[in-house]
C-alpha cells in the first residue's frame, strides 16, 4: 500500500481530472437547452402551463435577454451554488427531487453489484477450473444469453414467471402499499420486493464478471508462481485461493468499475418495468411529462456518481495490488 | 478465392456459422416485411386481445392488431438502427482513432481525453436526455446512437496505428515522399480496419439493445414500429395478454445473440492469435 499522504493527493489529482468533464456535462446541458425546438424557456421550465410571472422570473434568473456568454456564466453559478433548476411538475427544486430517490436506487443497484461481484467470481472459479467440461461450456453459454437478452425485457418474463404465474413474489414496487409492517416483517416484505428487480438488473453483470474473471484466472494459472506452488505440492485448494484468486481479480475490479454506468442505464429499464421509486422511474416520468429540468440534473448528477464510484474502484484497486503506485504519470 | 478462405475458416465456428444463416434470415424477414405480413401492421379491426392461434400466430394487441406482423416490421427498424448506428460508430472512431494515433503529442493526448469522457458518462441517460429534447425522428436516434458508441472502435484503431507507423513499409512510402493523409489511407488504414470490423459487429447488437431501450421508454420514433415500443405497449397489459411481451423480446433476444456469435467468429478468423485453447 503506498503512503497515505500519496493516496491523498491522488484522490486529489483524480477529482481535478474529472472537473473539466463534469464542465463539460454543465456546458453540453447549456447548448441543448438552447438548441432544442422552440423557446429556450420552454427548456428550463419543462412544458407546463406555468404562470407568466414564474416565466419572467426564470428569464431573468438565467438572464435570458442578455448575451450568451452571460447567460452560459449565470448557468455555471447557479449550478455550482446547487441550483438545479426548479422542477414545476413536482414544485421543488429539482436537486431536491433527484436527492429524494436516490436511497431506492442505491436500494437496488448496491446488492444487485455486490449478487454479480460474487455470482461472478463464484462461477468463474469454478468454471476456470476445468476448461471446456460440461459445467464450464454451460456457465458460458448462461454468459452469454446473459450478455444478449434486453434487460427489460428480461425483467418482464422475471415477473412474468415468478409473480404472474407463481405468484411468489411482488410484481410491482419497493414495499406493500398501505400495509404496516414492522421489524422483520417490513425488512421480509422489502427483500421480497427487491428480489425481482435486483435479479433483472444483475444477470448481465453476472455474464460480464463470469467472463473476465474465468479468462483471468486461466491466463494467471499459466504463471510460472503457480507452477511453483503446484511443484512445492500444496493443495488445488490453497493454490486458488492464495495465489490465483488475488492475482485475476484484478482485472473484474477494473470491469466492475467500467459497469457502473451500464448499471445506472438498467436501473431506469428495470425500475421501469418494476415500478421501483428510484432515479430511473423519476427519469421515466420526467420525460413523459417532458420536465426538462429534472432530465438535466438527473444527467448531471449521475455523471458526478459515475465519476465518484470509479475513483472508489480505483482506491480498492490501489488496495488490492500493492505492486500498483499512482506517481505522477 | 480470398474471400473463399475466409468462409471456410469462418464456418470451423459452428456457432457463429449458424447465427450467420440466422441473421440472413432476419435480413429476409426485414425486407419482404411487407409482402410476409398477414395483416396490415397499423390496421384496426381485427378482434382485439386475441391470444396466438391460427390466424394470428401471435395474437392481437389492444386495438386488435396483428402481432406477427408489427414484430415483422420492427425487425426493419432494430436492423436499421443498429447497422446504422454501427456505421456511423465505425466512422467517426476510425477517423478519430487514425488522427489520435498517426499525430501523437498534444492532438493525441486531446483525443484520447475526449474519448475517455465519452467513455466515463453514462451514455444512455445522455441519449435519453438529447432524444427527449431534440424530438424522437429515427434519424436523431441513429445519430445519436452512433455518436455516443465510438470510443472503443477509436482506441483500436489507435493501437493499430501506433503498431504501424513505425514499420519499414510505412518508412518506406516516407522516405518514397508520400504524403501523411496518402500514408494513413493506404498503408496503414487498411491494417487497423479488420480489428474495427469485429468491434463494429458487437456494436451493431448494442445499438440494437440502446434503441430498444429509448423505444421501451417512449422515446421512439412515434411512426415507425419498434420491438422496444411493442415491449412498452406490453408492459401495461402483460398480466393478462403476455403474448404481448413474448414475442418481440424473443425475436430481438435472438438477432442480439446471432450478431454477438456472428462477431466473435470474425474475430477469430481475422485475430486468430487471440483465440484461447
Amino acid at each position: 500500500m503506498a503512503k497515505d499522504g500519496s493516496v491523498k493527493s491522488y484522490i486529489l489529482r483524480r477529482l481535478l481530472h474529472a472537473l473539466p468533464l463534469l464542465l463539460c456535462v454543465v456546458v453540453f446541458n447549456f447548448t441543448l437547452i438552447h438548441m432544442a425546438p422552440g423557446d429556450p424557456i420552454q427548456s428550463l421550465i419543462g412544458e407546463f402551463p406555468a404562470p407568466e410571472a414564474y416565466v419572467e422570473a426564470m428569464r431573468s434568473a438565467f438572464g435570458l435577454d442578455k448575451p450568451l456568454y452571460v447567460q452560459l456564466w449565470l448557468y455555471i453559478t447557479n449550478i455550482l451554488k446547487g441550483d438545479l433548476g426548479f422542477s414545476f411538475y413536482y414544485r421543488q427544486p429539482v436537486l431536491a427531487v433527484i436527492v429524494e430517490r436516490v436511497p431506492a436506487t442505491l436500494q437496488l443497484m448496491i446488492p444487485a453489484v455486490l449478487f454479480s461481484a460474487l455470482a461472478g467470481l463464484l462461477l468463474g472459479i469454478f468454471s476456470a477450473r476445468k476448461p471446456y467440461s460440461l459445467s464450464d461450456n454451460a456457465i458460458s453459454s448462461f454468459a452469454l444469453l446473459g450478455y444478449c437478452l434486453p434487460i427489460f425485457w428480461l425483467g418482464q418474463m422475471l415477473m412474468l414467471i415468478f409473480s404472474i404465474k407463481l405468484g411468489w413474489l411482488p410484481s410491482q414496487g419497493i414495499k406493500t402499499l398501505g400495509a404496516e409492517l414492522e421489524g422483520f416483517k417490513a425488512f421480509a416484505d422489502r427483500l421480497s420486493h427487491l428480489f425481482l428487480p435486483a435479479l433483472a438488473l444483475s444477470i448481465r453483470h453476472v455474464a460480464i464478471n463470469v467472463r473476465i474473471m474465468r479468462s483471468s484466472m486461466l491466463e494467471v494459472s499459466y504463471e510460472d508462481y503457480i507452477t511453483l506452488a503446484r511443484s512445492k505440492g500444496l493443495d488445488e485448494k490453497t493454490i486458488v485461493a492464495r495465489h490465483m484468486l488475488p492475482n485475476a481479480l484484478l482485472p473484474v475490479v477494473t470491469i466492475i468499475g467500467l459497469d457502473i454506468g451500464f448499471l445506472f442505464t438498467g436501473s431506469v429499464l428495470v425500475e421501469t418495468v418494476f415500478g421501483w421509486p428510484g432515479i430511473g422511474r423519476l427519469m421515466y416520468e420526467s420525460i413523459l411529462k417532458r420536465d426538462y429540468p429534472v432530465l438535466m440534473g438527473t444527467f448531471l448528477i449521475t455523471t458526478v456518481l459515475v465519476v465518484l464510484t470509479n475513483l472508489i474502484v480505483d482506491l480498492i484497486y490501489l488496495w488490492l495490488d500493492p505492486r500498483v503506485k499512482y506517481g505522477r504519470k | 478465392m480470398r474471400f473463399y478462405q475466409f468462409w471456410l475458416r469462418f464456418r470451423k465456428n459452428r456457432a457463429a456459422e449458424i447465427s450467420f444463416y440466422c441473421i440472413l434470415v432476419f435480413v429476409s424477414l426485414a425486407l419482404l416485411a411487407p409482402w410476409l405480413s398477414p395483416y396490415d401492421p397499423f390496421a384496426l379491426g381485427q378482434r382485439p386481445f386475441l391470444p396466438p392461434q391460427s390466424g394470428h400466430l401471435m395474437g392481437t394487441d389492444d386495438l386488435g392488431r396483428d402481432t406477427l406482423s408489427r414484430v415483422l416490421y420492427g425487425t426493419r427498424v432494430s436492423l436499421m438502427v443498429g447497422v446504422l448506428a454501427a456505421a456511423t460508430s465505425l466512422i467517426i472512431g476510425t477517423a478519430v482513432g487514425s488522427v489520435s494515433g498517426y499525430s501523437g503529442g498534444f492532438v493525441d493526448e486531446l483525443l484520447m481525453r475526449a474519448t475517455e469522457y465519452v467513455l466515463v458518462i453514462p451514455r444512455f441517460f445522455l441519449a435519453l436526455l438529447i432524444v427527449a429534447m431534440m424530438g424522437t425522428g429515427i434519424t436523431k436516434i441513429v445519430l445519436v446512437i452512433g455518436f455516443l458508441d465510438w470510443p472503443e472502435i477509436a482506441r483500436v484503431v489507435r493501437a493499430q496505428f501506433l503498431t504501424f507507423k513505425e514499420r519499414e513499409f510505412v518508412l518506406a512510402a516516407r522516405a518514397m515522399g508520400l504524403k501523411n493523409w496518402e500514408i494513413i489511407f493506404t498503408e496503414i488504414l487498411p491494417n487497423a480496419i479488420p480489428p474495427a470490423i469485429v468491434v463494429g459487429s458487437f456494436l451493431v447488437a448494442r445499438a440494437i439493445l440502446l434503441e430498444a431501450g429509448l423505444s421501451f421508454l417512449g422515446l421512439g420514433d412515434p411512426e415507425l414500429i419498434s420491438w422496444g415500443m411493442l415491449l412498452s405497449d406490453a408492459q401495461e397489459r402483460i398480466w393478462f395478454s403476455m403474448w404481448l411481451a413474448i414475442f418481440p423480446g424473443l425475436a430481438m433476444s435472438l438477432l442480439v445473440l446471432s450478431i454477438n456469435l456472428f462477431g466473435d467468429g470474425i474475430n477469430d478468423v481475422l485475430n486468430p492469435r487471440l483465440k484461447e485453447k
